[in-house]
């Protein structure tokens, strides 16, 4: 998914010269292809993330559109006044690629998984937060992030990760996809769990317990219109995110309906992360089954809220 | 240039206030009272340098805030905004009016200066430490459209404790960005105390100096000097400028001069106003 994005900025860049790329100390031989073609809209900084939020508001002030990538975790815990002032006061088209989004760096510890990125981002006005689901979703919604006046955080998965978009379903900003239909429970999910929501649907099937799958690849501008659609005909709703619950697609979700859903409320349950650093290594896979966040473990969630008596 | 070891310069024989500087004061006491608030003495320490930027550097058009090859000036410590306001009123950007509704509800001016509110302001600021990467942004955009536009961010002594003015100063540094100026409002006091007890800044000259900028120091007061020192930009052809502007805080209102109380000043009395008025030779 990252190389997709980076090759992207690159198509993106030789068809429009507002478009700018900046790394901050990146691996060897990124893009080098821009840097060769367009060597003076390809810039290899150092690690200053503070300063290269700024450096892109001022290079938006001045018309241009930068792509500005490093991990996704120093792209928003270090420089959030950055991304509040430079680029959400002034409303700048800076978009963000943010390596590793939730626990792709497992391994690596608590320093460098960014599962609160989402919740602190969708807090500030301007801000577009998307977490694209697979690899082919990424080259759909690319071409897509030349549009919005203001910033655009881009969450990256690991990459490798399974191919479950479609082609047919195309992608806007702010719109989600139903991959699957259900009458039962409604699965909502952002970004790789959305395939851990499509498998587990396919475990429950096979029990009677019918499942839609929504790719709620945006998390901000929410998609108002399908949630609360979904809230008045669906009676289980249920949240799913590599993310910590506290403010993330799930709190989005849970607040829309205490604000604007006017019907008998359906269950809400949100699987996401705990209010807890995790404090264990290994890889992604093996730590979201920890966690309770692979197929086996969602579907245990949903028999379990299904088969309660408000869930009829 | 400085090459090392640099004694800062603390003496200067600044010439008295001259009548468009204490006009230029007496404005700013306009839109202090208007407002009932402002930080005052981090103001009056910037006029000079305002005066002369405005008067006799920067290329601009009032009629034309946005005008594509304008010299592009920065105000980073934002706090400092009426010295900014009074300038941009007094060249046309917007009616002078306005500097009576400082701070007011509906207010264009606000207490921190803001891009989409006011004419002539280039960044919205106020939490310290943005403008001089945004001037980078902008020193590069320029490069790479090939416009001789020039940019420039004035910074105070307190604001570059930052660590972010340091990340920038440096990255200006390697990308040799002669068309940058970063000023340095060097009025020797922060919120609490001397910026000596504080934050020590020194050496400052040799800092800039070591992060890849030519640096001259200058009278921030002497409308001359600056002059001088700023027609001679850029110092060199392939290295950003560095200014330190050795100022006064409350410059040109004797009893407030160098005391850290008058930082920020609000609800001044009447006679407290007029007393100041005098002093900034109102008739």
């Amino acid at each position: 998914m990252r190389r997709t994005c980076l090759d992207m900025v690159y198509e993106l860049a030789k068809r429009d010269p507002r478009v700018v790329f900046i790394g901050s100390d990146l691996g060897p031989g990124v893009l080098d292809q821009m840097k060769t073609e367009m060597p003076d809209r390809f810039f290899m900084e150092g690690i200053q993330e503070q300063h290269l939020i700024g450096m892109a508001a001022g290079m938006a002030m001045e018309g241009y559109i930068p792509y500005v990538n490093t991990i996704a975790t120093f792209l928003t815990r270090r420089c959030f006044e950055q991304l509040a002032v430079d680029l959400c006061l002034h409303n700048l088209p800076v978009r963000l690629i943010a390596n590793g989004g939730g626990l792709v760096y497992a391994p690596l510890g608590p320093t460098h998984l960014a599962i609160e990125d989402m919740g602190i981002l969708r807090t500030l006005p301007n801000m577009t937060v998307v977490a694209p689901t697979d690899a082919e979703e990424m080259k759909r919604f690319m071409p897509e992030t030349l549009e919005p006046p203001g910033p655009v955080y881009i969450r990256l998965a690991k990459g490798g990760d399974p191919i479950v978009s479609r082609d047919e379903d195309g992608f806007q900003i702010g719109k989600s996809i139903k991959l699957r239909a259900g009458k039962d429970v409604a699965m909502i999910a952002t970004g790789v769990m959305v395939n851990r929501a499509l498998a587990a649907a396919e475990v429950l099937a096979g029990e009677g317990i019918d499942c839609a799958v929504v790719n709620m690849h945006t998390i901000k501008p929410l998609d108002e219109e399908r949630i609360l659609n979904l809230a008045g005909t669906t009676p289980v709703l249920i949240t799913l995110e590599e993310h910590v619950l506290a403010g993330g697609m799930g709190s989005a979700v849970s607040e829309l309906l205490t604000d604007k859903f006017d019907g008998r409320p359906p269950v809400l349950k949100r699987i996401g992360i705990p209010d807890a650093f995790p404090h264990e290594y290994g890889s992604q896979d093996s730590l979201m089954e920890t966690l309770g966040l692979q197929p086996p473990e969602i579907a245990a969630a949903v028999r379990r809220i299904a088969a309660r008596p408000s869930a009829a | 240039m400085h090459n090392s070891a640099i004694r800062p310069i603390t003496n200067f024989n600044t010439p008295p206030l001259d009548d468009r500087s204490l006009y230029l004061r007496r404005q700013c006491i306009r839109a202090l009272d208007g407002g009932g608030r402002g930080h005052l003495g981090s103001t009056l320490s910037l006029i000079e340098i305002f005066r002369v930027l405005f008067d006799n550097i920067l290329d601009y058009r009032p009629a034309e805030p946005d005008w594509d090859l304008r010299d592009r000036c920065i105000l980073s410590k934002g706090h400092g905004c009426i010295a900014l306001y009074v300038l941009l009123a007094d060249k046309g950007f917007f009616d002078e009016s306005h500097l009576d509704t400082f701070c007011h509800q509906t207010s264009i001016l606000g207490g921190h200066p803001e891009r989409h509110k006011v004419p002539g302001v280039e960044a919205s600021t106020g939490a310290l430490g943005h403008g001089l990467s945004i001037g980078v942004g902008m020193a590069l955009a320029a490069r790479i459209k090939g416009r001789n536009n020039r940019v420039f961010a004035v910074m105070g002594d307190g604001e570059i404790n930052e660590g972010s003015v340091w990340e920038a100063a440096m990255n200006a540094g390697k990308h040799r960005l002669s068309n940058l100026t970063a000023m340095v409002d060097y009025n020797k006091l922060q919120s609490y105390g001397t910026t000596a007890e504080v934050q020590n800044l020194e050496p400052l000259a040799n800092k800039w100096h070591s992060f890849g900028f030519n640096v001259e120091e200058v009278d921030g007061h002497d409308v001359g000097a600056l002059k001088n020192v700023l027609t001679r930009l850029p110092f060199k052809s392939d290295r950003p400028n560095a200014i330190i502007c050795h100022t006064v805080k409350s410059k040109g209102i004797p009893f407030a001069e160098n005391d850290p109380t008058w930082h920020h000043k609000s609800r001044l009395p009447p006679e407290q106003i007029a007393k100041i008025y005098k002093a900034l030779g109102a008739k």
